[in-house]
């Protein structure tokens, strides 16, 4: 009896391994690419960004209280593209799925106005965290109960595509309720397989340097200039590394993360992460290899904390407390920045040129399942969203910088003291986050391999020839 | 933790008599000793008719459902390869053979094995622990069982990010600590060897309640005649628990022992959560639940995961098998 009791225990733990993480998978984190605004820091536990935060699968429907009626929106500039026209006897009810709370005041105000002129269309708004978002997605897109319309980043926007659970927007664009111009041509691109576009951009990512100037001041360093060069970020990190050493601060930290550090020095080299088509990787080539050089020299003249410190401490971790004087990071990571102690000290300066000036922009689009039952209301809210009204809403009212050109205005404002239009202005020489099918096949290997050559550890051309090796075998597995 | 709940259920109720004497019924030994005509067991089975199979139903029906079914399932996708929204395609071994093939996954089986080898020193100082709470007159027993046993209640991600400041290389109080006395301390987490080693300390420490609360129940029900008669005999506080106390504590340590093998073997969001899923040093680091996950959930290969998860199901019960096996040497019947 006794050893039944136990060898039951014992079949029952092995089995509830197996099926736990066989059916589920498990919840913490999602290592799928990189979140639009928040996830991309290396630290587990860092910044209160605005990917991660959302608490709780909540749902909202629209008809309680929008969060703030601060801005109705001025609806003067809609001439270029006016809400979709009304189609008041359209009855629905959508779901709308999203992951980031902070954002679902901004949502509920849009839809207010969405109701405005579709009074019969009832919207959920379905609030599910960072950390299972892509799960729950992926379950609901092969049981064929995706919702109606849902956030989608770039890394998995080709998966969706490719495999048909999502709707072209080519309907829309040729009625006129969608403009693509509106929008950052990367964006545009980033959310288009094989011509055909799928998603519309709700709001956009840049990178760019954080700066300390009380760091700069102390050291006794000259701030940089907007035009400065890979050069003058090496020497400038080197020189205020050197003389803030008593303080055990840093001039600049060297790169965990492919969107905010390397991918952007390997496109300032001229180079590319993936080709064009998605079917061969650019880690291989001269370029590809000045632009991780970058960040090995960094390590290597001392003006990078160590490969060990920064797996630890994640380099915004050491900006935040005030021993790293720039940090190159997304706009994103002005909310942590905000209330900080070093909040008032704190300035931002373009990605310094290599041979081009580049930074790799990403931003969060709306998309329309395929396989909706009332997809009519849905691409009818989907062309909502898009409208400029809507999203100088969601500009003004929240944490994004929406992708509608010409809303941005709230975002800049919204951290007076720093200089954010830097952000915007680098749209000019924005290129698109690199993807493919399955981006996080070879997202991984990054993260496995290129830490030996930051670290110094192994040549930085043995590295990327591996790297590109293993690389062009995921991709053609795709 | 329902679950735990039942096997401390049924430590208590070992320890607090043998099972074979509930009355009314012969016990699966009495039985078996008694050598009865098969016609006569032939004949009870028919006479018990639906009955027994009424009153275990829900709870056979949930097994079936919930754990057999699983099982079977994954062994099936263990033969397919996946599309990224099922359509799974039979492919024969060839999840095995590239999981056989890959050195990764053995540096995994081999990381899980050192960690539960750390894990399960800490069976032993368990033992020490939980007799030493038993010392008579010993006062604040309950705030030390409470104080041992938090551990094994709280969050391994709570726990995970608490151990995380106290490893931390820079600032950590550990590598503070040690520079008083002159060491020099290592990047815990972000140091191949120490990584695994920084897992093991904490997972050591956290099993230590579990495992006290099974083994202080065990040591409650050692009559105390037998450590009477010991002393009468002049034996040493500490003879007395070499010598009673360890064999009479044998079911439980027993039990404690196979408790923590297929805990440690299902090591993951300890890990995860301490050295954060961008650790470089993770391929050197990670446990074999770690590589599962990274298999089936970041490069989206379902059909290799299951094929690992299969390997792991199998594993555990030949460790758990073998361990019973052993068990008869030495537990005290």
């Amino acid at each position: 009896m006794r050893k039944f009791i136990l060898a039951a225990g014992v079949a029952l733990a092995a089995a509830a391994l197996v099926a736990g993480c066989s059916s589920t998978g498990a919840g913490a984190g999602s290592p799928s690419g990189t979140a639009p605004s928040g996830s991309s820091s290396s630290s587990g536990a860092s910044i209160p960004s605005q990917g991660s935060s959302a608490d709780g699968g909540s749902s909202t429907t629209d008809t309680g209280p929008a969060g703030s009626s601060e801005s109705e929106s001025p609806s003067s500039n809609t001439s270029s593209q006016a809400p979709p026209a009304a189609d008041p006897s359209l009855k629905a009810t959508l779901t709308y799925a999203v992951w980031d709370q902070n954002q679902v005041a901004a949502i509920k105000a849009n839809l207010k106005g969405f109701n405005k002129a579709y009074p019969n269309v009832t919207v959920n708004v379905d609030v599910t965290p960072w950390g299972t978002y892509w799960t729950k997605l992926q379950t609901e897109a092969s049981s064929g109960t995706l919702p109606d319309l849902f956030w989608m980043n770039g890394p998995n926007f080709q998966l969706y595509a490719s495999n048909g659970k999502i709707e072209p927007i080519t309907s829309q664009v040729s009625s006129g309720a969608i403009d693509p111009a509106n929008y950052p041509q990367a964006l545009d691109a980033m959310y288009s397989l094989d011509g055909v576009q799928y998603g519309v951009p709700k709001d956009f990512d840049t990178v760019a340097v954080w700066v300390n100037k009380a760091l700069f001041a102390k050291a006794g360093v000259a701030l940089p200039k907007p035009d400065w060069t890979w050069e003058d970020f090496q020497r400038t990190g080197k020189e205020l590394s050197q003389k803030l050493k008593a303080d055990g601060a840093y001039g600049a930290a060297a790169g965990m993360d492919g969107q905010t550090t390397y991918y952007d020095t390997i496109f300032q080299a001229g180079g590319q992460v993936i080709s064009p088509d998605g079917k061969t990787s650019g880690y291989d080539s001269p370029e590809a290899k000045a632009g991780i050089q970058f960040w090995t020299d960094l390590m290597s003249s001392g003006a990078s904390p160590t490969m060990a410190q920064l797996t630890e401490t994640g380099a915004d971790q050491w900006f935040l407390s005030g021993k790293l004087a720039m940090y190159q990071g997304g706009d994103w990571f002005r909310a942590a920045l905000i209330g900080s102690k070093i909040e008032k000290d704190v300035t931002v300066v373009p990605l310094p040129k290599g041979k081009v000036q580049a930074t790799v922009i990403h931003g969060v689009a709306n998309v329309v399942a395929a396989g909706s039952k009332n997809k009519q209301a849905a691409q009818a809210l989907q062309a909502y969203l898009a409208s400029q009204p809507a999203q100088q809403q969601q500009g003004d009212m929240g944490a994004v910088i929406p992708a509608f050109n010409g809303t941005q205005q709230g975002f800049v404002k919204s951290m007076p003291s720093a200089d954010l239009q830097v952000f915007l202005d680098e749209l000019a020489y924005a290129k698109p986050l690199p993807i493919s099918k399955n981006t996080a096949a070879w997202n991984a290997l990054e993260a496995k391999l290129l830490p030996d050559a930051f670290s110094g550890a192994k040549p930085v051309a043995d590295v990327l020839g591996q790297l590109a090796g293993e690389m062009n075998q995921a991709l053609a597995k795709e | 933790m329902a679950m735990d709940a039942a096997r401390a259920d049924t430590v208590t109720a070992r320890a607090g008599g043998t099972r074979s004497d509930i009355p009314g019924r012969p016990g699966r030994r009495g039985g078996r000793a008694s050598n009865s005509s098969r016609g006569r067991v032939g004949a009870r089975r028919r006479t018990d008719g639906l009955w027994p199979w009424l009153f275990t139903g829900p709870l056979l029906v949930g097994v079936g459902v919930f754990y057999i079914w699983p099982i079977l399932q994954t062994l099936w996708f263990s033969f397919t390869k996946w599309g990224a929204f099922g359509g799974a395609s039979f492919t024969g071994i060839s999840n095995y053979a590239a999981m056989f093939a890959d050195p990764e996954f053995y540096r995994s089986l081999l990381n899980t094995a050192i960690y539960t080898l750390i894990v399960l020193l800490g069976v032993p100082i368990a033992v020490v622990l939980a007799w030493l709470l038993e010392t008579p007159g010993l006062r604040f027993t309950q705030f030390y069982r409470v104080l041992f046993f938090l551990p094994y209640i709280a969050m391994p991600a709570a726990i995970a990010l608490v151990w995380r400041i106290i490893f931390n290389g820079d600032f950590g109080v550990l590598n503070w600590a040690m520079s008083l006395v002159g060491i020099d301390g290592p990047y815990w987490i972000a140091t191949p060897g120490f990584a695994l080693l920084a897992v093991s300390i904490v997972g050591l420490w956290s099993s230590l309640g579990f495992s006290m609360i099974i083994l202080g129940a065990g040591l409650k029900a050692i009559p105390r005649e037998l450590y009477d008669a010991a002393r009468v005999d002049g034996a040493s506080r500490w003879r007395q628990f070499r010598s009673v106390t360890v064999p009479m504590l044998s079911p439980s340590i027993f039990f404690v022992l196979v408790v923590t093998t297929i805990g440690s073997f299902q090591l993951f969001d300890l890990l995860y959560a301490l050295l954060g899923s961008s650790n470089p040093v993770l391929p050197q680091s990670m446990s074999v639940v770690f590589y599962f996950y990274s298999s089936g959930f970041v490069q989206n290969d379902k059909g290799l995961a299951a094929a690992v998860a299969m390997v792991i199901f199998v594993l555990i019960g030949l460790i758990t098998l073998a361990q019973f096996r052993m068990q008869r040497r030495w537990v005290h019947q």
